[in-house]
C-alpha cells in the first residue's frame, strides 16, 4: 500500500496509541522551546551574540593600547610557534575590558583574570576564522574577522586554562593555543 | 523478458514489467536509476576511502596522515559523502518515485542526461581540484579562506544538475497526474520523495545565493562577501541539505518496511502532515550553526532554533512512531501476536534491507536525533560547538541514518532494476550489522571525546597539552569504529560491483527472496486496520526512547550549569 495510489479516503484523525504518543511528543517539544527563554532570564551561560563591526587593524591597535596599559609580565608558551613562544601577560582591572586576538596562529595576549570579578572579553580575529574553545572547562565561541565579539565573563574558578582553536584556521591550526590564569 | 509490451500511461513508452512485483517500469528512468546509484556508489566508495585514512589519523597511536594531507582528505570527504554520494542516490530515488509507482514514465530522457552530465562534471572538477591540494578549505569554506574557483564552480555545477534533475521529478508528477497515470492520491513513498524534492530547491537557492558571489571573488571580479553572512547562508545549504536526506530516509523507511513486512502507514494522514512539517518548519535561517556567533542576537537564536515548538522535531518523533507502529499491525495481522514483543523475535532480521532498516530508524533516533536536538539548543551549544561532538552528533544521521537506509534500499534496487540477484548473499546479511555497530562506535568515540573538548576537524590533540588518557581512550574507540564501518562499507561496494558483473541474471522471473514473515494460520490482513490499542510494542519502545531523550537532554543542562557563567 506504500507503494501504490490511495483511492479510498484515507483522512483519519489520530486515535488510541498514536494519539497517545503525538500528544506526548508536542508537550516535549513545548518543553524544550521553552527551557532556553527560561535559561536566559533564569541561567547564567548565556550566547546573546553581542557583536560590533571593527576592521582588523583597528582591533590590532586597541589590543596593543590594552597590552601596553596592563601588562605584568611575560608568558612563554612552551608550544612551539611561528610567531615565537613568547607572549605578553596581561592583567586587566577588575570589571574592565579585555581584548583576545585571534590570528594564525596564536591568542595574543596571555591573561590574568581574578576570580569572581565580572570582564568584557572583546574576541577577533585578523585573518581567517578561529574558534574559542577555554579548556579543560570546554566552553566555545566563533570568533569572525571583522566582528568584534564580546562575552560578558566571570571566572567562577581557579587555575591555569588553555585556549584552544576549534575553527580550521590552516597547516598550524592544531597548535593555535593561549593561556589564561585565574588567581 | 517483456521489454516494451507494458502499457504505461503514455502508449509506446519503452517499458518492461517487472518479474517479481508486476509493476511497470518506465526503461529511461531504469537507466537513470543505474547510472545515478552507480556513481553514488563509487563517490561512497571513495569518501569511505578517505574516512578510514581520517579515522586512523584522529587515532592519536596511529596518527597516520601528515598535516596538510589530514586536511585535504577531510574536505574530500565531506564533499563526496554529504554531496555527491547523497545526491546522486537521491536522484536515482527521485526517479523510482516518480515513475514505476504512479505507472508513468519519466518526463524527459534530455532534461536527465543534462542534469547527469552536469552532476558527473561538477562532482569530478570538485574532486580533482581537491587532490591537487588546491582547496585545503574544508567542505564549509568559511571565508576568508579560499579555495581554487574550480571548487566554487564544481559546487554549483553539481547544484545545477540537481535542480535539473529535480525539474524532471516535478514535471513527471504533473504529466502522471495531468494524463491519469494513476488515480486517487500518490502513494506515501512518492509524497515523501515530493517533499525532499522541494526542500532540495530551497536548499539549493541557497547554494546558488552563497556559491555564485564566493566564486565571482575567487576569480577576483567582485569584493570578497562578508564571513558572517557566509556563514548565515551557507548553512542554509549546509544544514537543509541534510534534510532532504532525512525527507529521502524516511520514505525509504516506508518503502522498505512495506516490502520487507508488509507494514503500511498506519495512518495516512499524520504521515503526510509530518512531511509537510518538514517542509515548512525546517530551519530555514541555519540557526544551529551559529548560536556561538557574533553578529546574531539571542533573540534570533531562540527563535530560529525551535520556532516556538520545534515542529520538525515533532515530525521526526512521528515518523519514529509511525514507521515501527505500521510493522506491528503487519507482523500481527500475520498471525504473531504472542506478548508485547513477541512480534519482534518474528522479525526478518537476516533480510538486509529490513535489518538495515530498523537500525537505520534506532540509531537515527536513539543517537542522533536525541543528541541534534539537544546539541542545538541555544545555550547547550555552548558546551559543545566545533567539538568532536558535532560529527558525533552527524555521523548518526546521515552515516547511521541515511547512508544505512540508503544501503538496505540497494538490497533491492540491484535486482529489482539492475536484474541480477546478489552474489555472496551470506556476506550481505551481515552487511548492515558490520556497519551499523562500526559507525554507532565512532559516533560513541567522537561524541565522548568532544564532551571532553576534544575540538573537530583537528590534526592532533597532543601539541595543546590538555587532553588526557580518557580523550585518548574515546579517540581510539572512534578510530576502531571507523575501521570497522570501513570494512562494512567496502563490503557493500564489493557486493555491488560484484553483482553487476557477476550477479545471476534475472531474466523476467522474481528476484531471490531475502525472506519475509510468512503468514501464521489464523492470520487476518487488515484485521487491525481499526484497532488503535494494537501498538502495545510501539508504544513501549517510543515512551523509553522519550525518556533516553529527557535524561540526555537536562543532563546537559546541568552540565553547562557547570561552567563558567557567561552572557
Amino acid at each position: 500500500m506504500s507503494l501504490r495510489p490511495l483511492t479510498s479516503p484515507w483522512f483519519h484523525a489520530p486515535a488510541g496509541h498514536e494519539k497517545l504518543w503525538l500528544g506526548c511528543a508536542i508537550l516535549w517539544c513545548f518543553v524544550m522551546s521553552l527551557m532556553m527563554p527560561y535559561w536566559h532570564f533564569r541561567g547564567k551561560q548565556n550566547s546573546t551574540g553581542e557583536a560590533y563591526t571593527v576592521k582588523p587593524a583597528d582591533f590590532l591597535a586597541r589590543t596593543e593600547k590594552f597590552v601596553a596599559a596592563n601588562r605584568v609580565g611575560t608568558f612563554k608558551n612552551p608550544i612551539a610557534n611561528p610567531l615565537g613562544q613568547e607572549l605578553p601577560l596581561v592583567e586587566p582591572p577588575a570589571g574592565g575590558d579585555v581584548y583576545l586576538i585571534g590570528r594564525m596562529w596564536q591568542w595574543y595576549p596571555a591573561l590574568r583574570l581574578r576570580q569572581g570579578e565580572t570582564y568584557r572579553l572583546h574576541l577577533s580575529s585578523l585573518d581567517l576564522q578561529h574558534g574559542f574553545s577555554l579548556q579543560p572547562l570546554n566552553m566555545n565561541f566563533q570568533v569572525v574577522p571583522g566582528y568584534d565579539h564580546v562575552l560578558t565573563l566571570t571566572p567562577t574558578s581557579k587555575g591555569e586554562f588553555t585556549i584552544v582553536c576549534n575553527e580550521f584556521c590552516g597547516a598550524g591550526h592544531h597548535a593555535m593555543t593561549g593561556k589564561i590564569f585565574v588567581e | 523478458m517483456s521489454t516494451s509490451s507494458h502499457n504505461l500511461a503514455a502508449p509506446g513508452t519503452p517499458a518492461r514489467v517487472c518479474g517479481t512485483t508486476g509493476l511497470g517500469v518506465c526503461l529511461d528512468a531504469q537507466r537513470f536509476i543505474k547510472l545515478n546509484a552507480v556513481c553514488g556508489i563509487v563517490f561512497l566508495l571513495l569518501g569511505g576511502v578517505a574516512a578510514l585514512l581520517l579515522a586512523l589519523t584522529r587515532w592519536q597511536t596511529v596518527h597516520l596522515l601528515p598535516v596538510d594531507w589530514f586536511y585535504r582528505i577531510l574536505t574530500f570527504h565531506g564533499i563526496n559523502m554529504l554531496i555527491l554520494w547523497i545526491l546522486f542516490f537521491e536522484v536515482a530515488i527521485l526517479c523510482f518515485a516518480c515513475t514505476t509507482p504512479l505507472n508513468a514514465r519519466l518526463f524527459s530522457r534530455k532534461v536527465a542526461w543534462a542534469s547527469f552530465l552536469l552532476m558527473l562534471a561538477g562532482a569530478v572538477m570538485v574532486d580533482y581540484i581537491i587532490l591537487a591540494g588546491q582547496a585545503d578549505v574544508m567542505m564549509t569554506s568559511y571565508l576568508p579562506l579560499l579555495a581554487h574557483p574550480a571548487f566554487y564552480l564544481g559546487i554549483i555545477l553539481v547544484a545545477v544538475g540537481t535542480l535539473t534533475g529535480v525539474f524532471n521529478f516535478f514535471a513527471t508528477l504533473y504529466v502522471a497526474k495531468r494524463d491519469g497515470a494513476y488515480t486517487g492520491s500518490m502513494p506515501i513513498v512518492t509524497f515523501g520523495a515530493l517533499a525532499a524534492a522541494i526542500i532540495a530547491v530551497v536548499t539549493l537557492l541557497h547554494g546558488a545565493v552563497v556559491m555564485i558571489p564566493t566564486f565571482t571573488y575567487s576569480m577576483g571580479w567582485t569584493p570578497q562577501p562578508d564571513p558572517q553572512w557566509y556563514r548565515l547562508i551557507w548553512w542554509g545549504l549546509g544544514h537543509q541539505s541534510q534534510q532532504v536526506n532525512v525527507c529521502a530516509m524516511v520514505a525509504v523507511w516506508y518503502l522498505l518496511s512495506h516490502i520487507t513486512v508488509g507494514a503500511r502507514p498506519i495512518n495516512e494522514a499524520v504521515c503526510r502532515t509530518a512531511f509537510v512539517l518538514y517542509i515548512l518548519f525546517i530551519n530555514l535561517a541555519s540557526a544551529h550553526h551559529l548560536l556561538v556567533d557574533p553578529g546574531v542576537g539571542a533573540t534570533w537564536k531562540i527563535w530560529n532554533t525551535s520556532y516556538a515548538m520545534y515542529l520538525a522535531v515533532l515530525a521526526s518523533m512521528v515518523h519514529g512512531f509511525t514507521v515501527p507502529a505500521g510493522i506491528e499491525v503487519a507482523m500481527r495481522e500475520k498471525g504473531y501476536t504472542g506478548g508485547i514483543f513477541g512480534w519482534v523475535a518474528a522479525l526478518p532480521w537476516k533480510n538486509p534491507a529490513f535489518s538495515g532498516t530498523a537500525l537505520s530508524v534506532v540509531i537515527f533516533g536513539f543517537l542522533g536525533g536525541i543528541t541534534g536536538v539537544t546539541l542545538g539548543t541555544q545555550q547547550i551549544n555552548i558546551i559543545a560547538h566545533n567539538t568532536l561532538r558535532i560529527p558525533g552528533h552527524f555521523h548518526v544521521t546521515v552515516v547511521g541514518g541515511t547512508t544505512l537506509a540508503f544501503m538496505a534500499l540497494a538490497y533491492y534496487v540491484v535486482p529489482l532494476i539492475f536484474q541480477r540477484d546478489f552474489i555472496w548473499r551470506g556476506a550481505a546479511r551481515v552487511q548492515p550489522w558490520i556497519f551499523g555497530l562500526g559507525i554507532t562506535m565512532l559516533a560513541f568515540g567522537m561524541s565522548f571525546a568532544g564532551s571532553m573538548g576534544v575540538p573537530r576537524r583537528s590534526w592532533d590533540i597532543d601539541a595543546q597539552g590538555v587532553y588526557g588518557p580518557a580523550a585518548h581512550l574515546w579517540l581510539g574507540v572512534l578510530g576502531l569504529g571507523g575501521v570497522l564501518a570501513f570494512t562494512g562499507l567496502l563490503i557493500f561496494a564489493l557486493l555491488c560491483v560484484g553483482t553487476l558483473f557477476f550477479g545471476k541474471k534475472i531474466e523476467g522471473r522474481a528476484m531471490a527472496d531475502w525472506g519475509t514473515p510468512p503468514a501464521l494460520a489464523g492470520s487476518q490482513p487488515g484485521s487491525l486496520a481499526h484497532d488503535h490499542y494494537a501498538t502495545k510494542g510501539t508504544i513501549v519502545l517510543t515512551l523509553v526512547f522519550l525518556a533516553c531523550f529527557a535524561v540526555y537532554y537536562f543532563a546537559n543542562w546541568k552540565a553547562l550549569a557547570d561552567v563558567w557563567p557567561v552572557r
